[in-house]
């Protein structure tokens, strides 16, 4: 295990806790966007408002995590990402500053009139998102970044493979808030709202099971490295995958919802390290790999450093925060 | 703001075509984010402040205004966290020959910076959400790290461009960076001094602006302990950081002889090495003559050198091409120096005769240069940014590489640019519209804001 390896992991750590917090509060969105007009829609935003309030800037703070960590371990491939996904990345740059900001200027609207206007800009940006950064993963996936950088500005992100990496995406997303949401309603005493919103959750996770496995299927023809790695390397984390899915349907359907949780984060997360562990040992899928394209050993060091101070000082907090806002919400 | 001269200026550089809306993208994006970023810096220790009276007193009125900051705080905070994201993602779509080439020499500072952003944004939420729902020493506690996080913050970013100004860290051979020494990189000469002058700046910003809120209201006869204590207390951090502010700057600004020759002679509008050099206030560099300027013999050697004769040296010991922008580069440092003199001496004279029995609260005049001392502190600090960034074209890292070769040279970046027009504009209106909205409820007495999809119940805390 090369110090350029353990770097890359502890950068994808990044990605999959990004993944699961911040795509829970990305999901969100889309039950906040369905819920219906005004004092209909009320109980659901409200339940997300209190749900993703206290949590949704910590759990924002992984991308920049993810960002710094990959321009300052491995440059030149941040850079070919940047001037490749130039696309792609500045959408969900838009989607990402919209929704932050619309969110905290939703909570304290004045009148219905602007809280839908800044609902409606919250709850559409947080669903097109995640769209676009599992596209740009796709991008990565399927080895159309070059490692120069400036690759097809179009064709990079609108291909096959890519598409299956927005979608998926979108629908773990969706996914996730959903067992998260059907909780936090539960714990709140909100009977029917957790009955409603488990109903829903139900048929969003067989649709995200079907787009996570039929999606197997363009990226076998589309980015035959990744295949190969998902056949091999990766496929006990989809078997895992698949099993702790089909566990969290089967939890939410006898309204089990606090083992569901951690079933959907086991899911979700055997998808997203699935890809990881797929497309190892390339940074960049057929052009660079970790090895190579790891900065200076000196730099990787302080790295380490700053995720060694990450685990002391960032994770108990974290954990506080956590732990505070569950009690909140119950209460 | 200095930023409109900036584009017309720039606008008739030759470059690649990525060069001219990268640059300004960059400039809009920064200008508006450091306006943020200094109330995610020094915010939390003046509603500390303001905090801990209300406990340790059991001052109602204290508690109050800390609760109300804090909502301000959370809207602001919400908007500085994605405007922050936004100039991660630009450090690699705008700039990829910087980042590309150096990632791994100056990145370091910016892991940092996400360690305390995490902390902050973490303790912002805890605090946030604790009112009323924990015992009130820790949740007041749960400010000291956010206050933390802004001193580290600030450093790690300032550090960055501390390096840009004095690269090291590295060496170049044969074209290769090599010899990476992230450490050296973080903690480079310039630094201590840059990030003084920047934490400062934050808390004049912060302090004179939160007291100019409350300087309005005071000027409309609302002469209740509210406003007073809402004035003052934010007050005091203003005058402190802008009475320091000047002794920081002039020290900042006597090693740019040494560091970055060029951008001084651009500050001074001094053509040629002079010594004593004077001081010109005011004019411009039209066809290689300084018109409009009013000398003043001696000054300039005083000023940039701490010494009655020694030269202040000129753009004569730069060849041409690498001349910043000298007009834009002149006028936004001594407009900066101008403004921030004016600060200081606005609030000596309040305390001095403060100190004599004399309430200057009770002035109309001294409200009124309040109310808009805080808007001046922000041009101040546009001015700043203005004069070290303009000041160090043609380079990106000084002498090492050129802002040509730093730029993206993607087709686009004009699309993006005006994308970030348009959002950012929006952005500004709502952030207006809402937090005009807040104060208007607070003063018309509802000192509960819940959101239209709140629950009809109390709800305290969001």
């Amino acid at each position: 295990m090369t110090l350029a390896s353990v770097v890359a992991m502890a950068m994808f750590v990044g990605v999959v806790v990004y993944a699961l917090f911040a795509g829970a509060d990305f999901g969100s969105g889309f039950y906040d966007l369905t819920a219906g007009f005004d004092e209909r829609g009320s109980e659901i935003r409200t339940l997300v408002d209190s749900s993703i309030g206290p949590v949704w800037e910590a759990n924002h703070v992984w991308l920049i995590y993810i960002l710094v960590m990959w321009w300052t371990g491995f440059p030149t491939t941040f850079a070919a990402a940047t001037t490749t996904l130039f696309i792609p990345l500045l959408l969900a740059l838009a989607g990402i500053v919209l929704r932050g900001a619309t969110f905290a200027f939703r909570k304290y609207s004045e009148t219905f009139a602007q809280a839908r206007l800044f609902g409606a800009i919250f709850a559409a940006s947080s669903v097109i998102t995640p769209f676009f950064l599992g596209a740009a993963a796709g991008a990565i996936a399927s080895g159309r970044v070059p490692a120069g950088g400036y690759g097809d500005l179009i064709g990079s992100w609108i291909n096959p493979t890519s598409m299956v990496g927005g979608c998926l995406a979108a629908t773990t997303c969706v996914f996730l808030a959903g067992v998260f949401l059907t909780a936090d309603a539960a714990r709140a005493g909100s009977t029917a709202l957790a009955e409603r919103l488990r109903i829903r959750t139900l048929a969003i996770g067989v649709a995200t099971g079907v787009v996570v496995f039929a999606g197997l299927y363009p990226v076998a023809h589309d980015a035959p490295t990744l295949s190969h790695g998902l056949r091999t390397a990766a496929s006990p984390l989809l078997a895992l995958a698949a099993v702790a899915g089909a566990a969290t349907l089967a939890l939410l359907y006898r309204r089990k919802y606090s083992p569901a949780r951690v079933s959907a984060v086991v899911a979700v997360g055997s998808v997203v390290t699935g890809w990881g562990v797929g497309q190892y040992p390339w940074l960049l899928v057929d052009q660079v790999t970790i090895n190579d394209a790891a900065g200076a050993d000196s730099t990787l060091v302080g790295l380490l450093i700053v995720v060694g101070l990450a685990g002391v000082i960032v994770l108990p907090a974290l954990t506080y925060l956590f732990r505070l806002t569950q009690q909140w919400n119950r209460a | 703001m200095g930023l409109g001269d900036t584009f017309l200026a720039l606008a008739s550089e030759a470059g690649p075509p990525g060069l001219f809306p990268a640059r300004q993208q960059m400039a809009v994006s920064l200008g508006w984010h450091i306006v943020l970023a200094c109330f995610g810096v020094a915010f939390p220790t003046v509603i500390y402040v303001m905090h801990r009276r209300g406990i340790v007193r059991d001052d109602p009125v204290a508690l109050g205004l800390a609760k109300r900051w804090g909502k301000v705080s959370a809207v602001l905070f919400a908007i500085g966290a994605v405007s922050g994201t936004v100039l991660s993602f630009e450090m690699g779509l705008l700039w990829p020959g910087l980042m590309g080439r150096f990632g791994d020499v100056l990145g370091l500072p910016f892991a940092f910076e996400g360690l305390s952003f995490f902390v902050e944004a973490i303790f912002l939420g805890i605090y946030l959400y604790g009112w009323d729902r924990m015992p009130p020493r820790r949740h007041l506690a749960m400010l000291i790290p956010m206050g933390v996080a802004g001193i580290v913050g600030t450093f790690c970013v300032v550090s960055v461009n501390a390096w840009m100004n004095h690269p090291a860290g590295f060496a170049i051979r044969d074209g290769v960076v090599t010899d990476i020494n992230p450490w050296r990189a973080m903690f480079n000469d310039g630094v201590w001094f840059q990030f003084l002058h920047m934490w400062l700046a934050a808390f004049m910003v912060v302090g004179l602006v939160v007291s100019g809120v409350y300087a309005a209201g005071l000027l409309r006869g609302r002469t209740d302990s509210h406003h007073r204590l809402g004035f003052t207390v934010p007050f005091v951090f203003g005058s402190v950081a802008a009475i320091a502010q000047p002794i920081v700057g002039h020290i900042l600004g006597m090693r740019i002889a040494d560091t970055q020759p060029a951008k001084l002679a651009a500050f001074e509008l001094a053509e040629t090495t002079e010594g004593p050099a004077p001081f010109r206030l005011g004019g411009l560099l039209i066809d290689g003559e300084v018109r409009w300027a009013l000398e003043i013999p001696r000054l300039g050697s005083i000023i940039a050198r701490n010494s009655l004769d020694r030269p202040v040296p000129g753009l004569d010991t730069a060849p041409a091409s690498d001349w910043p922008p000298v007009n834009i580069t002149h006028l936004s440092f001594q407009s900066m120096v101008v403004i921030g003199t004016l600060l200081a001496a606005g609030v000596v004279v309040f305390w001095l005769l403060r100190w004599r029995g004399i309430d200057l609260l009770n002035n109309r005049w001294f409200l009124r240069f309040s109310m808009i001392a805080g808007p001046l502190a922000i041009l101040a600090v546009e001015l700043g940014w203005v004069a070290t960034e303009v000041g160090r074209q043609p380079w990106t890292v000084w002498q090492i590489l050129r802002t040509n070769d730093a730029a993206s040279t993607n087709p686009g970046l004009w699309w993006s640019y005006l994308g970030v027009l348009v959002i950012y504009l929006g952005m500004t209106i709502g952030a207006y519209v809402v937090l005009r909205s807040m104060a208007k409820r607070w003063r018309t007495g509802e000192t509960d804001l819940p959101s239209p999809y709140g629950p009809p119940k109390e709800e305290t805390v969001s």
